[in-house]
């Protein structure tokens, strides 16, 4: 049962596997675990970004594409969303069609640039999608009639996950409402859309993806056509970035260009992928958890040893709480040098 | 063959998973013209590669006049007057022939009396001197890439592929101008296809099959003796 | 063999577009110029877009240069190389913030020496700090481009949190000195004085750079090396060093850009670099990657193309840029001046 669930691709660590259990617990009863707005909100967030960056780690872990262009696929499943909610008013039809369409248009997107691209040297793609997608941001903020510009979209969701919704008293303290649906509505998704990754990856495509990241000449040779499965990696790696964008709008009921469109945002999930391990899916799930508990608790932590050391010149600015992304910066870069397979890949091979 | 200016002992050197030279040994005497011969793909162009150090030998050592030389980078093997005329020719197409020869001119400008001889062997170069050299035709590159080499005075020549491709006419241009740097008291290693100009050109051979040197000795004997030929090589010489 | 006919030496004959095709790249420029002066209504607006176009192209120009040749001697893609341009912008604009007294003095000579020593401490500053980021970031990941992409961009993470270290995280705003504030009237066109001189720089830069390329060994060095770097290892030549020396010069000029840029816009912020970085990719792209000239025609479309639709139709300013990539990579995969590479 748990072998085709995880479709026979097991964390081979027992260490890596405590911590994907402790984690996938934490996450499925966390709104009684951790009661509370923001640890709840931390949760979801978790969820989400686990798909979003196992849907970048698709490409890039398995495919060894580089793209920056992963925040617009994300970004326009939001908006989809949001534009359906929007216009067709508060209904999980709006939800389906948002999220559908969104998806249909990040593939769609995903297909021209991936075809345009077949043209280019490879080393193009990484230039090209970065300017592309800088160049979508912009027009997403000015078009304030559309796209509430700056602002966002504020929008409102099913009334079942709605906090105004109660379906019953507590339940360990805890109450039954709306929120409580929209959480477990994001955790249940979150999981489907893992699971389903999992089982991609794990298929005869997943591993003719990884022969011609190793290989592309001679997984050519062998007579595999590399285009047509880089570029199907890519729409479908698109295609799941919308639908956890389209999470992230049901959880925040809110669209905006800062929190689903900007380089920023990429550049974490560049961190996310490349600390918790590249090509391994659950890279994903310990990358994202440590950054996103790392962003929301770390900050508390560097700030107080910034008050530590306020006598000293120049160590309480870099330690401050706003730095905390220097930090990471250098992390990274002594991943990529020292552990290019990341965390799990570490804990894998210290079993090993 | 006592006191050769390079020597290889027991070299292995591998390109990715392949294991392509498999324990060359080879001696390139002095003042004369050494033949490596053998079928495609047997492993001349990786020797002369791992000599010239574009590739590194995994094990084995190479001697240039006694001195090691087997982890020297590039540069520093090319300005101990090695001379390198690589299978592709090498030739920078974006420069002229002009920037070409300045470039093969390592250690200072180019010497006058040199460039006369060059242009007395191959005298299109000096009308296409400030030409791209990219629009030069086939054979006009072939030499320039041997002008290049020509361009300062060098312990050593490693040539591959003297003639491939070339017309007749060329072929012989192209021998008359080696046979005159041996007549200076060249060194020469040379790769080449073509039998005749090996036959021709050459005062000893290696046949190399398979990663190793399966035969060495004179280009006279080698030359006489069809069925040698036959074993060493499976060809049999053009008619 | 027996005596060979004399060789007779010919050229191959290149056809009409043989011949036309290297200066369609050129042509390029003045065609949308026209093509600007036939969308723009007012001919002095026209005239005023124009120069800006210009000036903000030999910025990109100078902020680009060393990033394709970078690629071509090393196959090299570098994403943090704009945290050279703000690391420049910053450190240039403190000097001249420093040197208030002669910034803000009506002394032509004053200006121009406060000018001249921010961008010299800004080079300098740079250039050591292309030296550092080589060795420490590029160094190990040579041959490697996946890990080059994700290290310079964890490089450029790192130094742009260090701006905010060390400047704080608020934009700073400037002004240019007296001599390079206000403009001139031209056929009833406002030009601002520093435009012109931002051209005047570029054009300096770019006739300085191909001097270096075409009329020293060392320049022909680094042409030889962005199209076979083994051959000119082979002939003798130490090809790592010569790259660091790129690196450097070319991180300088980066620097260098920024300075102009940051004086440009009047307003500097730590994240300056990574959004100049959109129009350089822009620009080394449709150039042809480790191409100095195609770059520099790249940046010069750019520039004229932002500027142009900027006034027309502002929000579709950068789209514009991405059709002008696409419409110069169909017609040319490789980018307008591709780069002959021996492998």
């Amino acid at each position: 049962m748990q072998n085709r669930l995880l479709s026979g691709d097991m964390p081979r660590s027992t260490v890596l596997a405590l911590i994907l259990g402790a984690i996938l617990l934490c996450l499925a009863f966390a709104p009684f675990l951790f009661p509370g707005v923001r640890s709840v909100d931390t949760a979801a967030r978790i969820c989400i970004f686990i798909v979003l960056v196992a849907s970048y780690d698709l490409m890039l872990g398995y495919g060894g594409i580089v793209s920056f262009a992963h925040t617009m696929f994300f970004g326009i499943g939001a908006y989809g969303v949001a534009l359906a909610s929007t216009h067709m008013g508060r209904g999980f039809d709006a939800l389906l069609v948002g999220s559908a369409s969104g998806a249909l248009v990040a593939a769609a997107l995903a297909l021209v640039i991936g075809l345009f691209s077949l043209r280019v040297p490879a080393i193009f793609f990484a230039m090209i999608t970065l300017a592309v997608a800088s160049a979508v941001a912009v027009p997403v903020s000015q078009l304030s009639n559309l796209t509430g510009g700056e602002d966002g979209l504020t929008f409102q969701t099913p009334r079942a996950l709605g906090p105004a919704f109660k379906f019953g008293d507590e339940l360990f303290g805890v109450r039954l409402n709306g929120k409580l649906l929209a959480y477990y509505f994001v955790f249940v998704g979150a999981l489907v859309l893992f699971l389903l990754m999992l089982r991609v990856v794990n298929s005869p495509f997943g591993r003719v993806l990884q022969a011609i990241r190793e290989n592309d000449f001679r997984a050519e040779a062998i007579g595999y056509r590399v285009v047509f499965y880089r570029v199907a990696a890519t729409c479908l790696s698109a295609a799941i970035a919308a639908l956890a964008g389209s999470l992230y709008a049901v959880w925040l009921r809110y669209v905006g260009p800062d929190t689903t469109l900007s380089m920023e945002l990429m550049i974490d999930i560049l961190l996310m992928v490349v600390i918790g391990g590249m090509g391994t899916m659950y890279g994903a799930v310990i990358g994202a958890t440590l950054f996103v508990v790392a962003q929301n608790y770390l900050q508390n932590l560097m700030g107080a040893a910034s008050d530590a050391v306020a006598a000293v010149p120049v160590l309480p600015e870099l330690l401050n709480a706003d730095r905390w992304l220097l930090w990471l910066g250098v992390l990274f870069i002594l991943s990529v040098y020292f552990f290019p397979t990341g965390i799990v890949g570490r804990l894998r091979g210290a079993r090993a | 063959m006592s006191d050769p200016i390079l020597k290889l002992e027991g070299v292995f050197t591998d390109i990715a998973q392949y294991h392509i030279l498999q324990g060359v040994d080879l001696d390139v005497p002095r003042g004369a013209v050494t033949m490596l011969l053998g079928r495609n793909g047997v492993g001349k162009t990786t020797t002369l590669r791992t000599i010239i150090g574009h590739w590194r030998a995994r094990k084995g050592r190479i001697l240039l006049d006694g001195e090691d030389i087997t982890t020297t980078p590039t540069p520093a093997i090319a300005r101990l007057g090695v001379g390198f005329v690589p299978e592709d020719m090498g030739i920078f197409a974006d420069l002229t022939v002009e920037e070409n020869m300045i470039l093969a001119a390592v250690s200072g400008p180019l010497d006058p009396n040199r460039l006369e001889r060059v242009f007395a062997a191959f005298p299109p170069l000096k009308t296409f001197w400030r030409a791209e050299a990219g629009n030069l035709s086939g054979g006009q590159k072939q030499m320039l890439s041997i002008a290049r080499v020509m361009a300062e005075e060098r312990r050593l020549y490693l040539i591959d592929e003297l003639t491939k491709g070339l017309a007749p006419a060329i072929i012989s241009t192209m021998a008359r101008a080696l046979r005159d740097l041996k007549a200076r008291g060249a060194s020469i290693l040379l790769v080449e296809q073509n039998f005749a100009v090996a036959k021709a050109l050459g005062d000893h051979a290696h046949v190399m099959d398979d990663g190793r040197v399966i035969w060495s000795g004179a280009m006279a004997e080698l030359a006489g003796d069809a069925d040698l030929q036959e074993r060493l090589m499976g060809l049999s010489v053009e008619a | 063999m027996s005596a060979a006919p004399q060789h007779a030496p010919k050229m191959a004959q290149l056809s009409l577009s043989d011949r036309l095709g290297p200066w369609m790249p050129v042509l390029l420029i003045p065609i949308l110029i026209v093509l600007g002066f036939l969308a723009i209504p007012s001919t002095s607006s026209w005239l005023t877009l124009t120069v800006s176009g210009l000036a903000m192209g030999m910025m990109i120009f100078i902020m680009a240069s060393g990033l394709t040749l970078v690629f071509g001697l090393m196959d090299v893609i570098n994403f943090g190389h704009g945290a050279f341009v703000s690391v420049g912008a910053f450190v240039g604009i403190s000097i001249l913030l420093m040197l208030g007294h002669m910034t803000e003095a009506p002394s032509l000579v004053l200006n121009l020496l406060a000018v001249l020593a921010a961008v010299l401490v800004a080079m300098l500053a740079t250039g050591a700090m292309g030296w550092a980021f080589e060795r420490v970031i590029v160094k190990p990941v040579y041959g490697h481009h996946l890990k080059q992409i994700l290290v310079t961009v964890g490089g450029l993470i790192v130094v742009e949190q260090l701006i905010i270290v060390f400047w704080g995280p608020e934009e700073i705003y400037l002004m240019r000195p007296e001599a390079l504030q206000g403009a001139i009237t031209f056929a009833g066109a406002a030009l601002e004085k520093y435009r012109l001189v931002a051209v005047g720089v570029g054009l300096v830069v770019f006739a300085a750079m191909r001097f270096v390329l075409r009329r020293t060994k060392i320049g022909l060095i680094v042409r030889a090396g962005v199209e076979n770097g083994e051959m000119v290892q082979a002939l003798g030549y130490r090809l790592r060093l010569v790259f660091v020396g790129v690196f450097i010069a070319g991180s300088a000029l980066a620097g260098l850009g920024g300075v102009m840029w940051g004086l440009y816009q009047e307003v500097i912020t730590a994240h300056m670099g990574n959004q100049a970085m959109i129009l350089i990719f822009i620009v080394v792209i449709i150039g042809g990657l480790g191409s100095v000239e195609g770059c520099f025609i790249g940046a010069l479309l750019v520039g004229l193309m932002q500027n142009y639709v900027a006034f027309l139709e502002p929000k579709v300013a950068l789209i514009s840029n991405i059709g002008l990539m696409v419409a110069i990579l169909m017609w040319r995969p490789m980018g307008m001046i591709p780069v002959v590479k021996a492998k």
